[in-house]
């Protein structure tokens, strides 16, 4: 057992954890944050996405141990409030979603996304999105909808200063 | 995934230390495919070495036409890194496009390297630019480095600690990446240096990362894509799986041979 303190959605959390607990664990057993979804054993599907120290990894594929001292956001962590994210209320305009099961991985990535383009000053194109979106799996949607909000969504958050939560 | 202890050095010589501590102890970097293996029991070490908090491992000087990578730098790093782009632009643009953006956040080319998966692309550049792979007890040029699928010439406990770089007059990488998977099912790294060309071939050999003697050849010869229309491609050292038949992957070899002398920079 180690003991590893992490700042998870802005709160301090402490905890002893066997050295093999993977973030995803971490977050969904010991902080009860089921947000963050575990949808395959292989690290492909993306529907644990989180935000380590402001980058988009695979919560499955990282240890807890591995990560003492890092900030990290979940998907519950990235309203104001009441008040939505602006990808999530894109998501929801655009119904880009349908079981909702890979919903929280792509917002996360689709929020990573934006702030990279917006700070590389590259333009988030269609085509640009949907690169991005390879390592998400939706066995839903078809993809379209989910594309569609993140464009709406990079209008939206270019406007805007940086992300909060980051 | 069976129980281990984790130790995250912050030297090279406690690493080293911790890794002969224990007899089935592995290094772990970015963890992409360590941890997945981990998990599908295919791995079991009894202590993983986390190197990515020893400062000299970690990222990229370009000194005139050198480019000197440390074996902890993400792939994400390299791709958006303006001095990799500016002196091999190939180089960043290979790791920009493996696997996916979480990916490339975490994996690193130490770990790509040391790994030496048959269908991987940085084995595909490292080859092709002839580099050099630094560890921290010696020197292997790459033409020694990779000794077949998964195995290459690093001894037990031995640590990548950078990899360098020669920028070469120009170069391309062609991959057509399994959709699924984002891995190359055949992958082309061609560079024409002063000493003539190379040509590193990814995912399509038997035995994992192998130059093209013939293609590079007719391209020291000719730096044109036609150059390489006659050369021939052995369909007997080619992978066969559900992917992609032997035949089909030695025809493409010479499809991303072509595309990849063709957008040389
Ligand atoms: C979904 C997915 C898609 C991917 N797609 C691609 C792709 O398209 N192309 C591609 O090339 N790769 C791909 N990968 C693999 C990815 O690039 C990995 O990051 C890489 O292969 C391993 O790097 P790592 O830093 O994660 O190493 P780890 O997983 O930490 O380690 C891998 C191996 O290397 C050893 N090792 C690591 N660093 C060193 C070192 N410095 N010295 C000695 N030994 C070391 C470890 O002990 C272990 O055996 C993909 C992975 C995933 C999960
Ligand atoms: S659960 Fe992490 S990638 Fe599928
Ligand atoms: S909405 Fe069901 S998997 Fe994407």
């Amino acid at each position: 057992m180690t003991k590893v303190t992490m700042t998870v959605n802005g709160r301090p959390q402490t905890r002893d954890v066997p050295d093999t607990t993977l973030l995803s664990d971490f977050l969904r057993e010991e902080l009860r944050l089921t947000g963050t979804h575990v949808g395959c054993d292989t690290s492909q599907c993306g529907a644990c996405v989180v935000h380590v120290d402001g980058r988009a990894v695979k919560a499955c594929t990282a240890l807890a141990v591995a990560l003492d001292g890092a900030e990290v956001t979940t998907i519950e962590g990235i309203a104001q409030g009441k008040e939505l994210h602006p990808m999530q209320t894109a998501f929801n305009d655009h119904h880009g979603l349908q079981c909702g099961f890979c919903t929280p991985g792509m917002i996360m990535t689709g929020i990573d996304m934006v702030e990279r383009y917006k700070a590389s000053g590259l333009p988030l194109t269609e085509e640009a999105i949907r690169h991005e979106l390879e390592g998400n799996i939706c066995r839903c949607t078809g993809y379209h909808n989910i594309v569609r909000a993140i464009e709406d969504a990079a209008q939206k958050m270019q406007a805007a200063p940086a992300a909060a939560a980051e | 995934m069976y129980p281990t202890t984790y130790h995250k050095p912050a030297s090279l010589s406690d690493a080293a230390a911790a890794l002969s501590a224990s007899d089935e102890a592995m290094v772990l970097a970015g963890g992409q495919t360590l941890l997945p293996t981990m998990k599908q029991r295919l791995a079991s070490p009894s202590a993983l070495v986390d190197i990515r908090a020893i400062p000299e491992l970690r990222g990229i000087t370009v000194s005139g036409a050198t480019v000197t990578i440390g074996a902890a730098t993400t792939h994400a790093e390299v791709a958006g890194h303006h001095g990799v782009q500016q002196t091999i632009p190939a180089l960043a643009c290979l790791a920009a496009g493996i696997g996916d953006p979480a990916v490339r956040h975490m994996g690193t080319i130490g770990g790509s390297v040391a790994n030496n998966d048959p269908a991987a692309d940085y084995p595909a550049a490292v080859l092709g630019l002839g580099a050099t792979v630094v560890t921290n007890t010696r020197e292997i040029a790459a033409d020694d480095f990779f000794e077949g699928m998964f195995a290459t010439a690093l001894d037990e406990g031995e640590i990548i600690t950078a990899i360098r770089f020669e920028a070469p007059k120009r170069a391309a990488y062609m991959k057509f990446r399994n959709p699924a998977s984002r891995y190359a099912i055949v992958g082309v790294f061609v560079a024409e240096t002063d000493a003539g060309a190379r040509v590193a071939v990814t995912g399509a050999g038997a035995d994992g990362v192998f130059r093209h003697s013939g293609m590079e050849a007719a391209l020291s010869a000719s730096f044109a894509p036609e150059a390489i229309d006659g050369c021939e491609v052995g369909e007997g050292d080619m992978a066969s799986d559900i992917h992609a038949s032997a035949a089909y992957r030695a025809h493409l070899v010479t499809v991303m041979a072509r595309r990849a002398v063709a957008g040389a920079v």
